[in-house]
């Protein structure tokens, strides 16, 4: 009797011990305590804007931090500068990766410098998620499974403005100016597929300008003599409030479209001044900051009270916010979600199942989802139209695949 | 004699072994210090030796770069072959370059250089190259094999690749200098017309300066090219020319080894000073680079030098 | 062609923003023989500075005067605590002091003042002219970049204070020898350049929005603009402003593209550099061996 109730013992702590052990699993840069994210992002040089992002972001893990952690651990972020040079870019992952022994890469900034590690995350099987970037190129699951961007693509979007002009201007002249980086070109490219046949009729001059640029008056100029009387800007936020401010200066009236990342009502089209923007179309996935009619919104509110709390010196009419509000939060869901089996594989797997989830600053509707064979989290946007003060719809919900 | 060789022995010995006693990555960093000495070689060379300001430089980086880069993605020649050709271009263009240079002195070479080097990224992703650099998407390569089955991991390899090739290019320029060339192009620095008083042809010597300088800076690029395994416009801004600049000049400009103390400048002291401050790294940059210009305008090397004096005269009987 | 016409005013227009700063850069020239690589950041911090000044409320020709002033003293400041002590160094350490200042000011701009880019009101009406070829701002500013000029020209000219200037740019010994007081004359001379790379950033920003990156691009165009009107003379570096952005424009849109407008720059410069070292207005200077 006492050697069956012994056996019975050591059989169930047995299978408690494996059951356990089978439970905690540890790839480098997780253990009980602690989850390492790395991260290189454009603290200096021409895009340094871009580091308020990070900023924001390591402000959401200190916030995560305080109220007890992921499971109980502390997230240890680490963000390195580089000046959105590849080659620093390349250098820091290494260093995170060797050195520092991060679990993941997150939200890093960028195309080229992107590009310049993607091989290298894959090979050494690094969850490389949520990248700050809108290129086609990171929504491969066959060739570059590990890599998964977070935010809408730039061609799809471009698409839309394609088939919104085809539906309501059908003889629409178009005149289109655009950044002279792979950003710019994107958005081109993604445009013309759009308007298909008609693209080379339709299209009657493109103009591109430099991000170093002082103004781009001679491209607006051009544009205009070409007889265009739908102007589309695939432009970032300074070209786009010199593009509002001349437009209206020179009394032309196009029908503007603009790139969603450049249409911000407190970053671009205070600046220029409102009401040289009413009448912009573009499309949107997230709460405008300085959209009043968020006002009174639950979401709206909690994110201010954590901006006010975790980074009070920050400028709140910048977009990147709000990206890197809803950005971390995924993150976080990504990483509750994966319990207590913290190995790169499940980390993935958890980013590439996530199932309709609503994000409280994106705009209802706008769910965000992936599957193993589709990493494209943002699915559908919003046409929206300024008028002044805020931005009404325009229309459904556009699926942008 | 023996004991001159001695400590230059022993540093050759440090090297050979740090790629064992490194992990990886610091490894790749050390190699990354590498490529820089052999590119500040070129600038010190026409900089310090030479007395032409280039804030350019950058291009010629940039030139070899995506000469090492091209041929390897498109013409598929192996990488050890490109560095020739990224030379043999470097070289040729840099004497071009050094034609018009000769009759722009002192600050409007470098007012020439500044637009040289602000121009560089436009020019790379201009439209009508894009199939061959890849535009602004720039072009991905393939990490350079460990060849006859040697006993090392790719890292270590690509270590002791540029190793040899760095070693090879600082003793053809020491030999050049030690030699007449040298003196004639120090010589028109320091006081052109004497030099053109005593026979030194000044234009050929400058244009040869250009040339052999941005030669080395241009294998410099492709060397690197070939270590960071990617080459986009975004990483040769204007910025890059003037971190050269900045490495040259730390280092010490009129020596050699100045430019290996210089790579090791600009490989590591961004890192301290992003410590220092996350918001304005460049700005702690600058500070170091105000400060050490003021007190200290010979550079590292010149402190090595000051510190060997007075040790090496007080071994003396 | 009927975008000829807009597209020399607006080339005219950009072309006044080289000027003014291509001004700044011969006022530093002329009183101390060096090219200063960090006027376009010197006169992007004191902007923000004016900015914030209007921000808190001051009216607009208040803060510019304050700005100017604060402008001035940091010119001066410069000078006395850094570029003094280069004296006697080789030109290649002065290039490597203001590029250092360069990257200094443009990232303590970015750490003060923040990213997002501003707007900076202008004290010309808003009403366009010319059927909406130029703004009336332009047009202000353009004649504020003359105005700069004028006193310039006749401070250099005809002032005895601006003859010391330039006998201290020219011959520092000499001119200590004959009662100079060659510190302040390097002092002032930097602050006066402060004040109109102040003035010329206020003219600026209105048209091209105030951030960090405002003067980044800006600055190669004025060296284009200087070189090509001559370093030392004032009248001949506003002239190659306008020039420069002419050329620039139609070059760029009619010619090669805009994709290529700063190989332009560049070409330009050497190519004046080469064919004509004095620039257009500069005089040719011959060098006592």
């Amino acid at each position: 009797m006492k050697k069956l109730a012994l056996g019975l013992a050591a059989a169930v702590l047995a299978l408690a011990c494996g059951s356990a052990a089978a439970q905690k699993k540890y790839d480098p840069g997780a253990s009980d305590t602690e989850i390492r994210i790395g991260q290189t992002m454009a603290y200096s040089g021409a895009a340094s804007i871009y580091g308020e992002v990070g900023k924001t972001q390591a402000a959401y893990f200190r916030m995560v931090n305080d109220q007890g952690g992921v499971n109980g651990r502390k997230l240890n972020f680490i963000s390195l500068d580089d000046g959105y040079s590849p080659p620093k870019t390349v250098e820091g992952v290494r260093r995170l990766v060797e050195q520092e022994q991060v679990l993941l890469l997150y939200g890093m900034f960028g195309t080229a410098t992107n590009s310049a590690v993607h091989r290298y995350v894959n090979a050494k099987k690094i969850p490389h998620l949520l990248l700050l970037t809108g290129a086609s190129k990171w929504n491969d699951p066959q060739r570059n499974p590990w890599s998964m961007s977070f935010y809408p693509d730039y061609a799809s979007e471009a698409r839309v403005y394609a088939r919104h002009i085809l539906e309501h201007k059908p003889n629409a002249k178009i005149g289109i100016l655009y950044q002279n980086d792979d950003y710019g070109r994107d958005y081109l490219r993604g445009f013309k597929e759009g308007l298909g046949a008609r693209a080379k009729s339709m299209i009657v001059a493109e103009a591109s300008y430099e991000v170093s640029d002082p103004t781009v008056d001679s491209q607006i100029v051009q544009l205009r003599g070409a007889g265009a009387d739908v102007l589309v800007s695939f432009s970032t936020a300074k070209a786009a409030i010199q593009t509002l401010r001349r437009v209206h200066d020179t009394g032309w009236k196009p029908t503007h479209y603009l790139a969603q990342g450049a249409a911000l009502i407190g970053a671009v089209f205070n600046p220029a001044g409102p009401e040289k923007a009413i009448g912009v179309i573009s499309t949107a996935y997230s709460k405008d900051p300085n959209d009043t009619q968020w006002e009174n919104d639950a979401a709206f509110r909690e994110w201010l009270a954590f901006m006010k709390k975790y980074r009070p010196e920050a400028d709140l009419r910048l977009g990147s916010h709000v990206y890197a509000y809803s950005s971390a939060r995924l993150m976080v869901d990504i990483l509750r979600a994966s319990g207590d089996n913290l190995t790169r594989e499940n980390v993935l797997r958890q980013a590439a199942s996530i199932k309709a989830v609503q994000l409280p600053m994106f705009l209802p509707g706008v769910v965000v989802s992936s599957s193993p064979d589709d990493y494209r989290l943002i699915k559908s946007l919003q046409p929206v139209v300024f008028d002044g003060k805020r931005w009404n719809r325009l229309g459904e919900f556009v699926s942008i695949f | 004699m023996q004991r001159r060789l001695f400590p230059a022995v022993f540093l050759v010995a440090i090297a050979c072994a740090l790629p064992f006693a490194l992990p990886s990555y610091a490894v790749f960093e050390a190699t990354l210090v590498i490529t820089y000495a052999v590119a500040l070689l070129g600038l010190n060379l026409l900089t310090g030796f030479n007395g032409q300001i280039s804030l350019g430089h950058g291009a010629f980086f940039a030139l070899g770069a995506y000469t090492a880069a091209v041929l390897m993605e498109h013409a598929g020649w192996p990488y050890w072959a490109t560095l020739p050709a990224a030379a043999l271009l470097g070289g040729s263009l840099g004497w071009l370059f050094g034609r018009p240079a000769l009759k722009l002195d002192g600050v409007y070479l470098a007012l020439a250089t500044f637009a040289l080097g602000v121009a560089t990224p436009q020019l790379l992703k201009y439209k009508g190259l894009e199939t061959w650099t890849g535009g602004s998407q720039g072009l991905v390569l393939m990490k350079p094999e460990v060849p006859f089955g040697l006993p090392l991991d790719a890292d270590q390899w690509l270590y002791f690749f540029c190793l040899a090739v760095a070693a090879a290019l600082f003793a053809a320029v020491h030999n050049l200098l030690r030699g007449s060339v040298g003196l004639n192009v120090v010589a028109v620095r320091d006081h052109p017309i004497a030099a053109a008083a005593m026979g030194v042809d000044n234009a050929r010597i400058k244009t040869l300066a250009f040339g052999v300088s941005a030669l080395c800076t241009s294998v410099g690029g492709a060397l690197s090219a070939i270590v960071v395994q990617f080459v986009a416009p975004d990483s040769f801004s204007i910025f890059l020319s003037i971190t050269l600049l900045v490495g040259a000049v730390v280092g010490g400009l009129s020596s050699l080894q100045g430019a290996v103390y210089g790579a090791l400048f600009i490989q590591f002291v961004p890192r301290v000073a992003e410590q220092v401050s996350k918001s304005a790294p460049w700005a702690v940059y600058g500070a170091i680079l105000i400060v050490l210009v003021l007190l200290w305008p010979t550079g590292a090397a010149g402190g090595v030098r000051h510190l060997k004096l007075r040790f090496l005269a007080r071994s003396k009987p | 062609m009927n975008t000829l016409l807009p597209q020399l005013a607006a080339g005219l227009a950009t072309g006044g923003i080289y000027a003014s700063l291509a001004l700044a850069l011969v006022m530093v020239y002329r009183s101390t023989h060096h090219v200063n690589f960090a006027q376009g950041e010197m006169a992007m911090f004191c902007t923000f500075i004016a900015s914030l000044l209007i921000e808190a409320g001051w009216p607009y020709w208040a803060a510019f005067a304050a700005t100017v002033a604060i402008a001035f003293a940091l010119g001066a400041a410069i000078e006395a605590v850094l570029i003094r002590r280069l004296r006697h160094a080789p030109v290649l350490s002065t290039v490597v002091v203001f590029v250092a200042l360069l990257v200094i000011l443009h990232s303590i701009s970015g750490w003060l003042f923040g990213y997002a880019i501003r707007s900076f009101p202008s004290p010309f009406p808003e009403a366009g002219t010319g059927g909406g070829l130029v703004s009336a701002h332009q047009l202000g500013a353009v004649g504020m970049t003359l105005a700069m000029l004028l006193v310039v020209y006749l401070f250099f000219r005809h002032s005895p204070l601006g003859l010391q200037m330039r006998a201290t740019a020219e011959n520092p010994v000499s001119s200590r020898l004959v009662g100079v007081r060659v510190d302040r004359m390097l002092a002032l001379g930097w602050g006066l350049a402060g004040a109109i790379g102040a003035v010329a950033g206020m003219m600026i920003a209105p048209v091209v929005f105030l951030d960090v990156h405002m003067m980044s691009g800006v600055l190669v165009y004025a060296f284009a603009a200087a070189v090509l009107g001559g370093i030392g003379s004032a009248p001949g570096a506003v002239i190659g402003g306008f020039i420069v952005g002419v050329l620039e424009n139609l070059v760029g849109t009619y010619v090669v593209g805009a994709e290529l407008k700063l190989t332009v720059a560049l070409v330009l410069i050497i190519a004046v550099l080469v064919a004509r070292p004095n620039g257009l207005f500069g005089k040719a200077v011959v060098v006592r061996v």
